[in-house]
């Protein structure tokens, strides 16, 4: 029944989100006017290498191979396919002729670092103020603490961002203005290094953070508050359970179970990230990699973190909704 | 106007609703500028704030006071035209597919479901850049309501589909009410604060996408936004070379207007179901 009910529609839907998706990734860039091939031949010429027509003539035919721009539009999609599924997300146009995969898994750690420390970071200190101030929700500081949350809780991250670096990289000029680590140093797992890119990387991850804490802040404080009303509450509390069994295992174990979905969606949402508080930063992850894509005119790349993204986002949601039952047993798919 | 003035007695909603009304009178004084938007190097370049130019003035040469009127009135404009058209589309897929139910709804909910778990950030970027030349306030709003429309669509069909099973539907039916009438003044008076609570949300949206696309160098950046002035104040390192006001009238403006309408919308969705809270605070 599950299996019929709801995996295999589930998973139709995946394949086809993801179909669908990469077709419109393939057809995009091709409805555009210009020939990227004549492009970056006009793009050499410009720089001022000098070309002899037969030269010419080879280069564009090995161009239009190797960005899979040969025959009809129906052979390049069924090569473009199989080329994805090889994992080949073609060559940079920019940064010929290095590989869009190479690119992507150089930027990568970066981003996935930064966001994963922040949400995770995020998600504990949201939870834990949320809950307290769920809990004692008349306090004055409950209140203070809300009122922050329902100001900071509305910006972009980005905007949010911006603010923190007028704040605190000029005002102040506690932390530097950009970068992922001090210029010319060589990455190595060492303490200085570690500490360095640390550093360089405090001012976004804090603009992330105290973001995502408001957005925890606020829902763990709803959920909290609703279950203390909840009559199982009162009526362990009437039965004489002790004030802090009643906190640790009646409210707060059930008001965490929906936190823990929330969780498992917003860490599918880490590839696509905080592009533009990585531009804003200078930090060297897809953000600023897509950033560059994008002022170069690189389709290439910009269509292999799009694939990337697809897939990498179908994929979590697809798994945050099939463990969904395991967090939380009044789920059940019948 | 009862309704109104219940809302007014919410903090979040009266100040909201201040907020807002003293960001469309700042974007209307761009009508009164003495510059041209579209000139460069009318103003020195660089000046701090001061008693000739309140905000200070950019390195392209502009006030900064006046181009903000602009770029609000800009911003405004495109998600105005962003929330009505995807308002039409979410309200018109959500009332046939909460109504009709069946194959349509499920069809319809086929393709909302898939936008949204599509990154649709990235292909929004995508097609940004095949329209880049044409790319205008108007048409920046129809290519972000092309995509907004998917989760409010979800929320009114919902609506309609406990609508649906009220007496009154069967009654309306029953004696021989059309089904255009019906949706028409029996389910839209229902679904008027909830259309409206989605568009305030909708239009912090497409103002956050029009930051987002203009910071990526994607919108025609001769037309003064929020996002257009952030990027040019980018571009020129402005926040390194110590040029603070031209990126703090950007970012407070965007804070007001992105504070004022969330508190709009968390103000009214309460004001509809108190239950909705959790919900509202939850989806991000």
């Amino acid at each position: 029944m599950f299996v019929r009910r709801y995996l295999i529609p589930r998973f139709v839907q995946y394949i086809l989100v993801i179909f669908f998706g990469v077709t419109a990734v393939f057809i995009i860039p091709r409805l555009l006017p210009n020939d990227p091939v004549m492009r970056t031949i006009a793009e050499l010429r410009a720089r001022g290498a000098s070309l002899e027509p037969g030269a010419m003539d080879k280069i564009i035919a090995d161009m239009t191979k190797m960005y899979g721009l040969e025959g009809t539009w129906l052979d390049q999609y069924g090569d473009f396919w199989m080329r994805l599924m090889r994992g080949d997300l073609g060559v940079s146009f920019f940064q010929f002729p290095t590989p869009v995969s190479t690119l992507i898994v150089t930027a990568l750690p970066w981003t996935v670092g930064l966001l994963l420390t922040t949400t995770i970071f995020a998600w504990v200190i949201g939870n834990v103020l949320g809950a307290f101030a769920g809990y004692y929700s008349s306090s004055r500081w409950a209140q203070g603490m809300d009122a922050v949350a329902m100001v900071i809780r509305p910006m972009p991250y980005y905007i949010f961002a911006f603010a923190l670096l007028l704040l605190f990289a000029y005002a102040v000029r506690w932390f530097p203005v950009s970068g992922g680590s001090s210029f010319g140093r060589q990455p190595s797992f060492t303490l200085p290094y570690i500490q360095d890119v640390l550093w360089h990387s405090f001012l976004p991850a804090l603009s992330i953070a105290v973001l995502g804490m408001a957005v925890w802040f606020q829902t763990m404080k709803l959920v909290v508050q609703s279950v203390v009303g909840e009559s199982y509450v009162q009526y362990a509390r009437l039965g004489g359970v002790t004030e802090r069994k009643i906190v640790t295992r009646y409210v707060f174990r059930n008001a965490l179970l929906p936190q823990i979905t929330g969780l498992a969606l917003s860490l599918g949402l880490i590839f696509s990230g905080a592009l533009i508080t990585e531009i804003v930063f200078s930090y060297p992850g897809l953000g600023t990699l897509l950033y560059r894509a994008i002022i170069n005119g690189d389709y290439n790349l910009i269509m292999g973190i799009t694939i990337f993204s697809i897939f990498a986002i179908t994929t979590t949601v697809l798994i945050v909704d099939l463990i969904y039952p395991l967090f939380d047993p009044r789920i059940r798919y019948s | 106007m009862k309704v109104f003035r219940d809302l007014l007695r919410d903090y979040r909603f009266f100040w909201g609703f201040w907020i807002l009304v003293m960001t469309v009178v700042f974007a209307s004084l761009s009508f009164f500028s003495p510059y041209d938007p579209g000139l460069w190097g009318e103003a020195p370049r660089d000046m701090r704030p001061s008693a000739e130019y309140w905000l200070g003035t950019d390195s392209n040469g502009q006030d900064i006071f006046w181009i903000a009127t602009f770029a609000v009135r800009n911003s405004l404009t495109i998600a105005l035209i962003a929330g009505l058209v995807s308002r039409v589309i979410a309200v018109t897929v959500g009332m046939v597919a909460g109504y009709l139910g069946g194959k349509s709804d499920r069809v319809l909910m086929f393709v909302s479901d898939s936008l949204l778990v599509i990154p649709l950030f990235l292909m929004i970027v995508l097609l940004a850049m095949l329209i880049r030349d044409s790319m205008s306030v108007i048409s920046l709003g129809l290519l972000l309501a092309i995509f907004g429309w998917a989760w409010d669509a979800r929320l009114i069909r919902s609506q309609i589909l406990s609508l649906r099973e009220r007496e009154f539907t069967k009654t309306a039916v029953l004696s021989g009410t059309g089904t255009m009438k019906l949706v028409m003044n029996e389910y839209m008076p229902y679904s008027t604060p909830l259309i409206f609570s989605t568009l305030i949300n909708n239009m912090a949206w497409a103002i956050g996408l029009e930051i987002t696309l203009a910071i990526l160098g994607l919108l025609d950046l001769s037309i003064p936004t929020l996002g257009t002035m952030l990027y040019w104040a980018i571009s020129y390192q402005a926040v390194l070379l110590g040029r603070w006001w031209w990126v703090l009238t950007p970012i407070v403006l965007s804070i007001f207007l992105f504070v004022a309408l969330y508190w709009l919308s968390v103000s009214i969705s309460e004001y509809l179901d108190p239950r909705r809270r959790i919900q509202r605070v939850g989806v991000g």
